[in-house]
Protein backbone atom coordinates (compact mmCIF):
# COMPACT_ATOMS: atom_id res chain seq x y z
CA UNK A 1 0.00 0.00 0.00
CA UNK A 2 2.77 2.43 0.96
CA UNK A 3 4.62 1.49 -2.23
CA UNK A 4 1.60 2.31 -4.42
CA UNK A 5 1.10 5.51 -2.50
CA UNK A 6 4.75 6.52 -3.05
CA UNK A 7 4.52 5.75 -6.75
CA UNK A 8 1.27 7.67 -7.26
CA UNK A 9 2.38 10.66 -5.19
CA UNK A 10 5.65 11.03 -7.09
CA UNK A 11 3.87 10.42 -10.40
CA UNK A 12 1.62 13.37 -9.57
CA UNK A 13 4.66 15.47 -8.63
CA UNK A 14 6.41 14.51 -11.88
CA UNK A 15 3.45 15.37 -14.05
CA UNK A 16 2.96 18.80 -12.45
CA UNK A 17 6.58 19.97 -12.46
CA UNK A 18 7.39 22.47 -15.18
CA UNK A 19 10.90 23.86 -15.43
CA UNK A 20 14.17 22.84 -13.88
CA UNK A 21 15.89 23.31 -10.58
CA UNK A 22 13.57 23.99 -7.70
CA UNK A 23 10.31 24.09 -9.67
CA UNK A 24 9.52 20.80 -7.95
CA UNK A 25 10.09 22.11 -4.43
CA UNK A 26 6.59 23.53 -3.67
CA UNK A 27 4.94 20.26 -4.75
CA UNK A 28 7.38 18.09 -2.80
CA UNK A 29 6.95 20.28 0.25
CA UNK A 30 3.18 19.98 0.18
CA UNK A 31 3.11 16.24 -0.45
CA UNK A 32 5.72 15.18 2.13
CA UNK A 33 4.02 17.36 4.73
CA UNK A 34 0.55 16.03 3.89
CA UNK A 35 1.74 12.42 4.19
CA UNK A 36 3.97 13.12 7.18
CA UNK A 37 6.95 11.64 5.30
CA UNK A 38 9.53 14.35 6.11
CA UNK A 39 9.51 17.41 8.34
CA UNK A 40 10.17 20.81 6.83
CA UNK A 41 13.62 20.77 8.46
CA UNK A 42 14.50 17.38 7.00
CA UNK A 43 13.44 18.60 3.56
CA UNK A 44 15.77 21.62 3.67
CA UNK A 45 18.59 19.46 5.05
CA UNK A 46 18.12 17.17 2.11
CA UNK A 47 18.22 20.04 -0.40
CA UNK A 48 21.77 20.59 0.88
CA UNK A 49 22.61 16.90 0.46
CA UNK A 50 21.19 16.97 -3.06
CA UNK A 51 23.26 20.04 -3.98
CA UNK A 52 26.39 18.24 -2.79
CA UNK A 53 25.78 14.94 -4.61
CA UNK A 54 25.59 14.32 -8.35
CA UNK A 55 22.36 13.87 -10.24
CA UNK A 56 19.11 15.77 -10.67
CA UNK A 57 17.27 17.08 -7.57
CA UNK A 58 14.10 15.26 -8.68
CA UNK A 59 15.75 11.84 -8.62
CA UNK A 60 17.67 12.55 -5.42
CA UNK A 61 14.65 13.72 -3.44
CA UNK A 62 12.31 10.97 -4.66
CA UNK A 63 14.92 8.30 -3.89
CA UNK A 64 15.47 9.75 -0.42
CA UNK A 65 11.79 10.09 0.49
CA UNK A 66 11.10 6.60 -0.87
CA UNK A 67 14.03 5.17 1.05
CA UNK A 68 13.00 6.85 4.31
CA UNK A 69 9.37 5.77 4.05
CA UNK A 70 9.56 2.37 2.36
CA UNK A 71 13.18 1.18 2.13
CA UNK A 72 14.87 0.26 -1.14
CA UNK A 73 11.59 -0.81 -2.77
CA UNK A 74 10.06 2.47 -1.70
CA UNK A 75 12.96 4.32 -3.33
CA UNK A 76 12.43 2.38 -6.56
CA UNK A 77 8.69 3.15 -6.61
CA UNK A 78 9.11 6.86 -5.87
CA UNK A 79 11.86 7.30 -8.47
CA UNK A 80 9.91 5.38 -11.12
CA UNK A 81 6.90 7.52 -10.29
CA UNK A 82 8.74 10.80 -10.74
CA UNK A 83 10.42 9.70 -14.00
CA UNK A 84 7.44 8.01 -15.67
CA UNK A 85 5.41 11.10 -16.70
CA UNK A 86 8.34 12.81 -18.45
CA UNK A 87 9.33 9.58 -20.13
CA UNK A 88 5.85 9.00 -21.57
CA UNK A 89 5.26 12.63 -22.51
CA UNK A 90 8.64 12.95 -24.28
CA UNK A 91 8.03 9.76 -26.27
CA UNK A 92 4.75 11.25 -27.50
CA UNK A 93 6.21 14.70 -28.15
CA UNK A 94 9.25 13.32 -29.99
CA UNK A 95 6.86 11.75 -32.52
CA UNK A 96 4.91 14.91 -33.28
CA UNK A 97 7.44 17.56 -32.42
CA UNK A 98 6.46 20.13 -35.07
CA UNK A 99 2.82 20.04 -34.07
CA UNK A 100 3.78 20.36 -30.41
CA UNK A 101 6.07 23.32 -30.95
CA UNK A 102 3.55 25.35 -32.92
CA UNK A 103 0.64 24.43 -30.65
CA UNK A 104 -1.18 27.50 -29.27
CA UNK A 105 -2.56 25.39 -26.44
CA UNK A 106 0.91 24.40 -25.21
CA UNK A 107 2.32 27.94 -25.42
CA UNK A 108 -0.85 29.31 -23.79
CA UNK A 109 -0.59 26.95 -20.83
CA UNK A 110 3.12 27.70 -20.49
CA UNK A 111 2.39 31.45 -20.38
CA UNK A 112 0.42 30.73 -17.21
CA UNK A 113 2.73 28.09 -15.77
CA UNK A 114 6.01 30.03 -15.89
CA UNK A 115 4.87 32.89 -13.66
CA UNK A 116 2.90 30.45 -11.48
CA UNK A 117 6.10 28.56 -10.64
CA UNK A 118 7.72 31.84 -9.54
CA UNK A 119 4.82 32.58 -7.20
CA UNK A 120 4.81 29.02 -5.85
CA UNK A 121 8.52 29.01 -5.09
CA UNK A 122 8.04 32.40 -3.43
CA UNK A 123 5.45 30.82 -1.15
CA UNK A 124 7.80 27.89 -0.47
CA UNK A 125 10.57 30.34 0.50
CA UNK A 126 8.27 31.99 3.05
CA UNK A 127 7.27 28.76 4.76
CA UNK A 128 10.80 27.32 4.64
CA UNK A 129 12.02 30.67 5.99
CA UNK A 130 9.87 30.21 9.09
CA UNK A 131 11.48 26.79 9.62
CA UNK A 132 14.99 28.15 9.10
CA UNK A 133 14.76 31.31 11.17
CA UNK A 134 12.77 29.91 14.09
CA UNK A 135 14.35 26.51 14.79
CA UNK A 136 12.91 26.54 18.31
CA UNK A 137 9.39 27.36 17.16
CA UNK A 138 7.39 30.54 16.76
CA UNK A 139 6.41 32.08 20.08
CA UNK A 140 6.73 35.01 22.43
CA UNK A 141 10.47 34.49 22.80
CA UNK A 142 11.16 33.83 19.11
CA UNK A 143 12.80 37.23 18.64
CA UNK A 144 14.85 36.97 21.82
CA UNK A 145 16.40 33.73 20.58
CA UNK A 146 20.09 33.77 19.54
CA UNK A 147 19.22 31.04 17.01
CA UNK A 148 17.00 33.52 15.15
CA UNK A 149 19.65 36.24 14.80
CA UNK A 150 22.39 33.79 13.91
CA UNK A 151 20.40 32.13 11.14
CA UNK A 152 19.35 35.51 9.74
CA UNK A 153 23.04 36.52 9.72
CA UNK A 154 24.11 33.29 7.98
CA UNK A 155 21.29 33.69 5.46
CA UNK A 156 22.24 37.31 4.72
CA UNK A 157 25.94 36.55 4.17
CA UNK A 158 25.20 33.42 2.14
CA UNK A 159 22.75 35.35 -0.04
CA UNK A 160 25.63 37.61 -1.04
CA UNK A 161 27.70 34.50 -1.80
CA UNK A 162 24.86 32.98 -3.83
CA UNK A 163 24.28 36.10 -5.90
CA UNK A 164 28.04 36.44 -6.49
CA UNK A 165 27.73 32.91 -7.97
CA UNK A 166 29.82 31.12 -5.36
CA UNK A 167 29.75 27.36 -5.85
CA UNK A 168 26.81 25.84 -3.92
CA UNK A 169 29.04 23.21 -2.28
CA UNK A 170 31.44 25.90 -1.01
CA UNK A 171 28.49 27.87 0.31
CA UNK A 172 27.10 24.80 2.09
CA UNK A 173 30.49 23.99 3.65
CA UNK A 174 30.92 27.53 4.99
CA UNK A 175 27.37 27.48 6.42
CA UNK A 176 28.09 24.15 8.09
CA UNK A 177 31.29 25.41 9.74
CA UNK A 178 29.58 28.58 10.97
CA UNK A 179 26.67 26.46 12.25
CA UNK A 180 29.00 24.16 14.19
CA UNK A 181 30.94 27.04 15.77
CA UNK A 182 27.75 28.92 16.64
CA UNK A 183 26.15 25.74 17.94
CA UNK A 184 28.94 24.96 20.40
CA UNK A 185 29.25 28.60 21.51
CA UNK A 186 25.53 29.30 22.06
CA UNK A 187 23.93 25.83 22.35
CA UNK A 188 21.20 27.00 20.05
CA UNK A 189 19.26 23.99 18.83
CA UNK B 1 22.37 -4.43 -38.24
CA UNK B 2 20.83 -5.69 -35.07
CA UNK B 3 24.08 -5.71 -33.14
CA UNK B 4 24.79 -2.16 -34.31
CA UNK B 5 21.60 -0.85 -32.70
CA UNK B 6 22.36 -2.89 -29.60
CA UNK B 7 25.78 -1.24 -29.42
CA UNK B 8 24.19 2.14 -29.75
CA UNK B 9 21.79 1.42 -26.90
CA UNK B 10 24.63 0.23 -24.66
CA UNK B 11 26.64 3.28 -25.60
CA UNK B 12 23.67 5.55 -24.77
CA UNK B 13 23.28 3.87 -21.41
CA UNK B 14 26.97 4.32 -20.55
CA UNK B 15 27.02 7.91 -21.78
CA UNK B 16 24.06 8.90 -19.63
CA UNK B 17 25.42 6.94 -16.70
CA UNK B 18 28.50 9.12 -16.91
CA UNK B 19 26.43 12.30 -17.27
CA UNK B 20 24.29 11.32 -14.28
CA UNK B 21 27.33 10.53 -12.15
CA UNK B 22 29.21 13.75 -12.84
CA UNK B 23 26.64 16.55 -12.89
CA UNK B 24 26.03 18.51 -9.76
CA UNK B 25 23.08 20.85 -9.56
CA UNK B 26 20.54 19.08 -11.72
CA UNK B 27 18.98 19.46 -15.15
CA UNK B 28 20.33 22.70 -16.55
CA UNK B 29 23.85 21.90 -15.37
CA UNK B 30 23.53 18.72 -17.42
CA UNK B 31 22.86 20.39 -20.78
CA UNK B 32 26.50 21.40 -21.54
CA UNK B 33 27.64 17.87 -20.64
CA UNK B 34 25.00 16.31 -22.90
CA UNK B 35 26.08 18.66 -25.68
CA UNK B 36 29.73 17.63 -25.29
CA UNK B 37 29.02 13.90 -25.20
CA UNK B 38 26.19 13.62 -27.69
CA UNK B 39 27.22 16.27 -30.24
CA UNK B 40 31.01 16.52 -30.03
CA UNK B 41 32.07 13.01 -29.01
CA UNK B 42 29.41 10.66 -30.36
CA UNK B 43 28.00 12.89 -33.13
CA UNK B 44 24.50 11.50 -32.59
CA UNK B 45 22.94 14.96 -32.73
CA UNK B 46 23.63 18.55 -33.79
CA UNK B 47 23.79 21.74 -31.76
CA UNK B 48 20.34 22.69 -33.04
CA UNK B 49 18.98 19.44 -31.65
CA UNK B 50 20.33 20.40 -28.22
CA UNK B 51 18.55 23.77 -28.34
CA UNK B 52 15.43 21.88 -29.34
CA UNK B 53 15.83 19.61 -26.31
CA UNK B 54 16.02 22.58 -23.96
CA UNK B 55 12.90 24.12 -25.51
CA UNK B 56 10.96 20.84 -25.25
CA UNK B 57 12.18 20.04 -21.75
CA UNK B 58 11.00 23.42 -20.55
CA UNK B 59 7.49 23.06 -21.93
CA UNK B 60 6.80 19.47 -20.89
CA UNK B 61 6.23 18.20 -17.38
CA UNK B 62 8.96 16.50 -15.39
CA UNK B 63 12.57 17.06 -14.48
CA UNK B 64 14.78 18.50 -17.26
CA UNK B 65 17.37 15.72 -16.87
CA UNK B 66 14.87 12.95 -17.55
CA UNK B 67 13.21 14.85 -20.39
CA UNK B 68 16.57 15.41 -22.05
CA UNK B 69 17.78 11.81 -21.60
CA UNK B 70 14.52 10.37 -22.94
CA UNK B 71 14.56 12.70 -25.95
CA UNK B 72 18.19 12.05 -26.91
CA UNK B 73 17.73 8.31 -26.44
CA UNK B 74 14.58 8.19 -28.54
CA UNK B 75 16.01 10.26 -31.40
CA UNK B 76 19.18 8.16 -31.44
CA UNK B 77 17.88 4.63 -31.00
CA UNK B 78 14.09 4.58 -30.59
CA UNK B 79 12.14 3.34 -27.58
CA UNK B 80 14.88 1.18 -26.06
CA UNK B 81 17.37 3.98 -26.55
CA UNK B 82 15.04 6.22 -24.56
CA UNK B 83 14.54 3.64 -21.82
CA UNK B 84 18.26 2.92 -21.37
CA UNK B 85 19.32 6.58 -21.49
CA UNK B 86 16.78 7.44 -18.81
CA UNK B 87 17.88 4.53 -16.63
CA UNK B 88 21.48 5.59 -17.12
CA UNK B 89 20.85 9.14 -15.96
CA UNK B 90 18.85 7.97 -12.92
CA UNK B 91 20.98 5.09 -11.59
CA UNK B 92 24.02 6.99 -10.25
CA UNK B 93 21.95 9.35 -8.08
CA UNK B 94 19.70 6.51 -7.05
CA UNK B 95 22.55 4.40 -5.67
CA UNK B 96 24.36 7.36 -4.11
CA UNK B 97 21.24 8.52 -2.27
CA UNK B 98 20.34 5.01 -1.10
CA UNK B 99 23.85 4.74 0.38
CA UNK B 100 23.73 8.23 1.89
CA UNK B 101 20.33 7.73 3.50
CA UNK B 102 21.82 5.01 5.75
CA UNK B 103 24.60 7.35 6.85
CA UNK B 104 22.30 10.38 7.30
CA UNK B 105 19.91 8.53 9.58
CA UNK B 106 22.77 7.26 11.70
CA UNK B 107 24.49 10.57 12.35
CA UNK B 108 21.64 13.08 12.35
CA UNK B 109 21.41 13.16 16.14
CA UNK B 110 25.08 13.94 16.78
CA UNK B 111 25.33 17.51 18.16
CA UNK B 112 27.99 18.56 15.61
CA UNK B 113 25.83 17.28 12.75
CA UNK B 114 22.75 19.01 14.16
CA UNK B 115 24.65 22.30 14.46
CA UNK B 116 26.10 21.91 10.97
CA UNK B 117 22.64 21.43 9.49
CA UNK B 118 21.36 24.41 11.47
CA UNK B 119 23.89 26.54 9.60
CA UNK B 120 23.36 24.72 6.31
CA UNK B 121 19.61 25.34 6.35
CA UNK B 122 20.18 29.11 6.37
CA UNK B 123 22.69 28.73 3.51
CA UNK B 124 20.31 26.56 1.50
CA UNK B 125 17.54 29.12 1.91
CA UNK B 126 19.90 31.64 0.29
CA UNK B 127 20.44 29.18 -2.62
CA UNK B 128 16.68 28.79 -3.06
CA UNK B 129 16.16 32.56 -3.02
CA UNK B 130 18.84 32.85 -5.71
CA UNK B 131 17.03 30.16 -7.76
CA UNK B 132 13.76 32.07 -7.29
CA UNK B 133 15.43 35.22 -8.63
CA UNK B 134 16.76 33.40 -11.73
CA UNK B 135 13.32 31.95 -12.43
CA UNK B 136 11.74 35.37 -12.04
CA UNK B 137 14.19 36.78 -14.59
CA UNK B 138 13.31 34.02 -17.07
CA UNK B 139 9.58 34.33 -16.58
CA UNK B 140 7.48 36.50 -18.93
CA UNK B 141 6.90 40.05 -17.65
CA UNK B 142 3.73 42.16 -17.88
CA UNK B 143 0.45 42.70 -16.08
CA UNK B 144 -0.99 39.22 -16.66
CA UNK B 145 2.16 37.32 -15.57
CA UNK B 146 2.47 39.53 -12.48
CA UNK B 147 -1.16 38.83 -11.57
CA UNK B 148 -0.54 35.08 -11.96
CA UNK B 149 2.62 35.27 -9.80
CA UNK B 150 0.79 37.19 -7.08
CA UNK B 151 -2.21 34.87 -7.24
CA UNK B 152 -0.07 31.71 -7.00
CA UNK B 153 1.87 33.18 -4.08
CA UNK B 154 -1.21 34.32 -2.12
CA UNK B 155 -3.16 31.15 -2.88
CA UNK B 156 -0.48 28.98 -1.29
CA UNK B 157 1.17 31.22 1.32
CA UNK B 158 -1.98 32.90 2.66
CA UNK B 159 -5.06 30.93 1.59
CA UNK B 160 -3.40 27.51 1.92
CA UNK B 161 -4.90 26.24 -1.36
CA UNK B 162 -3.48 22.95 -2.67
CA UNK B 163 -0.51 23.47 -5.04
CA UNK B 164 -2.05 20.93 -7.43
CA UNK B 165 -5.10 23.14 -8.07
CA UNK B 166 -3.04 26.32 -8.26
CA UNK B 167 -0.88 24.85 -11.04
CA UNK B 168 -3.88 23.64 -13.03
CA UNK B 169 -5.73 26.92 -12.46
CA UNK B 170 -2.76 29.00 -13.66
CA UNK B 171 -2.30 26.84 -16.77
CA UNK B 172 -5.98 27.29 -17.69
CA UNK B 173 -5.82 31.01 -16.94
CA UNK B 174 -2.70 31.40 -19.10
CA UNK B 175 -4.37 29.47 -21.92
CA UNK B 176 -7.57 31.53 -21.79
CA UNK B 177 -5.79 34.90 -21.65
CA UNK B 178 -3.46 33.99 -24.51
CA UNK B 179 -6.39 32.80 -26.66
CA UNK B 180 -8.28 36.04 -25.96
CA UNK B 181 -5.16 38.06 -26.77
CA UNK B 182 -4.73 36.09 -30.02
CA UNK B 183 -8.33 36.75 -30.99
CA UNK B 184 -8.26 40.51 -30.31
CA UNK B 185 -4.92 40.80 -32.14
CA UNK B 186 -6.64 39.53 -35.28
Amino acid sequence: MILINLFLTFFKIGILTFGGGYAMLPLIQEEVAAHGWLTSEELINFVAVSESTPGPFAVNISTYVGMTVGGVLGAVCATLGVAMPSFIVILIVAKCYEKFRSSKIVSGCMSGLKPAVVGLIGAAVVSLGVTVFFPNGLGVYAFKDAAFYLSVAIFAVMSVFAFKKAHPILLICISAVVGIIAGYCFHIV
Amino acid sequence: MKSESENKILSLFLTFLKIGAFTFGGGYAMIPLIQKEVVENKKWMTDEDILEIVAIAESTPGPIAINAATFVGYKTAGFFGAAFSTMGVILPSFFIIVAISFVLNKFENFPAVRYAFYGIRAGVLALIVKALWSMYKQSPKGIVPYIIMAFAFIAVAVLDINVFWVIIGCAVFGLVTSLIKGRTAK
